[in-house]
């Protein structure tokens, strides 16, 4: 079996964000990251392919990025993945970034196509989605485990309230979350160094359109200070919540 | 041409959520000059259907059976009613559901997604949605240039409005091919109120000390008829279970009142209950982050502070 991860370049958590004139966001001095979630679905196929029982031949990363995404791409080459292609494009919405990703995986034999339920930057969590319905193949969301049985995955799920156990036959996306890997895996100096001789292969961006436009950008209105109550009085605390902020 | 919006059931029986989707919807279609079409996959009974009506909904759509979810069935159904109704907006939850089947509706359809919003349209032409960007850090304005777009609505983020109408409830008969999925269990937590649904929530983080001392937090929550949730770092430590987390990595939910208890205050933790209405931070440290975006805070021991709190709760309901 082939696992590809679809793998996207967002800047750290703790970015303060910038926008310059307000149309669009303001790279310079920023940190570039594996998006967390797709950072545990690889540490998940990692573990897939280690794990003798199983049938899992290569782990192949994908993003469709520009130029300065290969640094992260390394990192996912250093954390174990065996080969990485990038779409030479910059990502703009969730179904141009679909469509690079169908064009650049199809045809290639993948059976298991892991995304992250979300990326930290435009928090869309479409492109997983997205990117079945192109390919026809099922999909199933929220994949906190997976597992290969045979030719099928067997994978849990979380649902409003629950978990619920499904069966997939492959070629497959799963579009993971929390819970599909304990930690994620960081890189070892061994395959740092082993991670420069992977290949990477830079494919042309293929014709695809946008449906939407970013066309400009807000921060968020500062909160009024916070409002400190003594902790001799918490009735005083009991009484704003019910008369002053109404949420009691 | 209408609104046509997706409705969830929970074995039959429809939640806020739905009726939240619905007044959004109605109002959508307000701006836009039509009606509202409810579409509900699933057995439910004809007057549980009826009940949209209240929040706007002038038609429903019901097609039964189909009660466990299938991404490409569910889409497949969705998009031809849809096609059916002429729909220029298709309204779906931010929920784990709506997250499984706006996208594929989006390739099906070639509509474009507005993801995440908690806000009406700002305008109709062009069609400009604004959504939440870098885990609500900022703000984007987004045209959505198709002639169909899909709008997907973050839970608890707008008002049940009740309009007191009624709807007529219609079965329809669309299907979409065999599921390729295969449910094989499914396990429920019961009789515990769910922290995506809940109004308020009891959080702890770090400085609880250990999980022992979890049963404070469980009785606030209990006096209060809140949820339990949790940072990162006590999920991970397993003082807790892993669903009861929030943050950028877990859980995002916006109650109207969110208790942080022995929580910093990092980003990503913030950046899953920033929506909350009410924040009130509990903290021995008076220089804690959490306070920074707290509308309330309390600087003390949170082992003291929330049974204090429990009790000063009992007294005023009792009064
Ligand atoms: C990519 C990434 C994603 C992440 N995602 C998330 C996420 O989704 N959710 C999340 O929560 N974290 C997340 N984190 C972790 C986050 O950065 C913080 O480490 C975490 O939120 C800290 O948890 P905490 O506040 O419980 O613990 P700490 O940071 O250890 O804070 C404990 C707090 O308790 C206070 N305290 C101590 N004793 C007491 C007492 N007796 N009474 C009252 N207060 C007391 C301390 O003053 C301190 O402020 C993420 C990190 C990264 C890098
Ligand atoms: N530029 C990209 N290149 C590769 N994969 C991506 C890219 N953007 C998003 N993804 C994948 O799609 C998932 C969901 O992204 P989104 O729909 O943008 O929230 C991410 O977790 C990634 O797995």
């Amino acid at each position: 079996m082939k696992i590809v991860v679809c793998l996207g370049n967002v800047p750290d958590t703790t970015t303060k964000v910038k926008f310059g004139d307000g149309t669009a966001f303001d790279k310079t001095g920023v940190q570039w990251i594996i998006n967390p979630w797709d950072e545990l679905a690889l540490t998940r196929a990692m573990e897939l392919k280690e794990d003798a029982g199983n049938p899992v031949s290569s782990v192949t990363v994908v993003t469709v990025g520009g130029k300065d995404a290969e640094p992260t791409m390394r990192k996912a080459l250093a954390i174990g993945a065996d080969d990485a292609i990038r779409v030479d494009t910059d990502a703009r919405d969730a179904y141009a970034v679909a469509g690079q990703l169908a064009e650049a995986i199809k045809d290639k034999g993948f059976d298991i196509i892991l995304t992250g339920i979300e990326s930290s930057d435009y928090n869309g969590s479409m492109v997983g989605g997205m990117l079945a319905e192109m390919l026809d193949v099922p999909s199933v969301s929220a994949v906190s485990g997976l597992t290969i049985s045979g030719s099928d995955v067997e994978i849990t799920r979380d649902i409003d309230g629950g978990k619920e156990q499904v069966s997939v036959a492959t070629p497959l996306v799963a579009t993971v979350q929390k819970g599909i890997a304990k930690e994620a895996r960081i890189a070892a100096m061994r395959g740092i160094m082993m991670a420069r001789k992977k290949p990477l292969a830079v494919v042309p961006a293929a014709e695809v359109e946008t449906l939407t436009d970013f066309v400009s950008f807000e921060l968020p209105a500062p909160k009024p200070p916070c409002k400190m109550v003594d902790a001799d009085n918490v009735a005083e605390l009991v009484d704003l919540l019910q008369n002053e902020a109404k949420v009691l | 041409m209408s609104v046509l919006v997706y409705t969830e059931n929970w074995d039959g029986v429809f939640k806020k959520l739905s009726f939240e989707l619905v007044s959004y919807a109605a109002k959508v279609a307000e701006m836009m000059e039509t009606s509202v079409t409810a579409v509900s996959i699933g057995d439910v009974a004809d007057d549980e259907l009826a009940k949209l009506g209240n929040y706007g909904a002038a038609k429903v759509v019901k097609v039964d059976g189909n009660t466990t979810l299938d991404n490409q069935v569910y889409t497949g159904i969705i998009a031809q009613l849809a096609e059916a109704e002429g729909a220029k907006v298709v309204v779906i939850s931010h929920n784990n559901t709506g997250k499984a089947l706006a996208p594929r509706l989006s390739v099906k359809l070639k509509a474009a997604v507005g993801a995440g919003l908690i806000a009406l349209p700002s305008s109709t032409e062009p069609f400009t949605v604004s959504k939440k960007v870098f885990s609500g850090k900022a703000f984007a304005n987004v045209v959505l240039k198709t002639d169909v777009k899909i709008l997907t609505l973050a839970q608890n983020s707008f008002e049940v409005i009740e309009v007191g109408g009624t709807a007529t409830v219609e079965a329809s008969t669309a299907t979409a091919g065999e599921a390729k999925t295969t449910v094989k269990d499914v396990q429920k937590q019961t009789g515990k109120i769910l922290l995506n649904d809940a109004e308020i929530v009891v959080s702890g983080g770090r400085g609880l000390k250990s999980g022992d001392n979890w049963g404070i937090i469980e009785e606030l929550a209990e006096v209060l008829g809140a949820a339990t949730a949790c940072s990162r770092p006590v999920s991970d430590e397993g003082w807790r279970p892993h669903e009861e987390h929030t943050g950028q990595t877990g859980k995002i939910i916006a109650p109207n009142l969110y208790f942080a208890a022995g929580i910093s205050g990092a980003i990503q933790h913030m950046a899953g209950i920033s929506s909350s209405k009410c924040i009130v931070a509990i903290n021995n440290d008076a220089d804690a982050p959490v306070f920074e975006s707290s509308d309330y805070g309390i600087v003390g021991d949170a082992l003291k502070v929330l049974p204090a709190l429990t009790e000063a709760i009992k007294e005023a309901k009792n009064k």
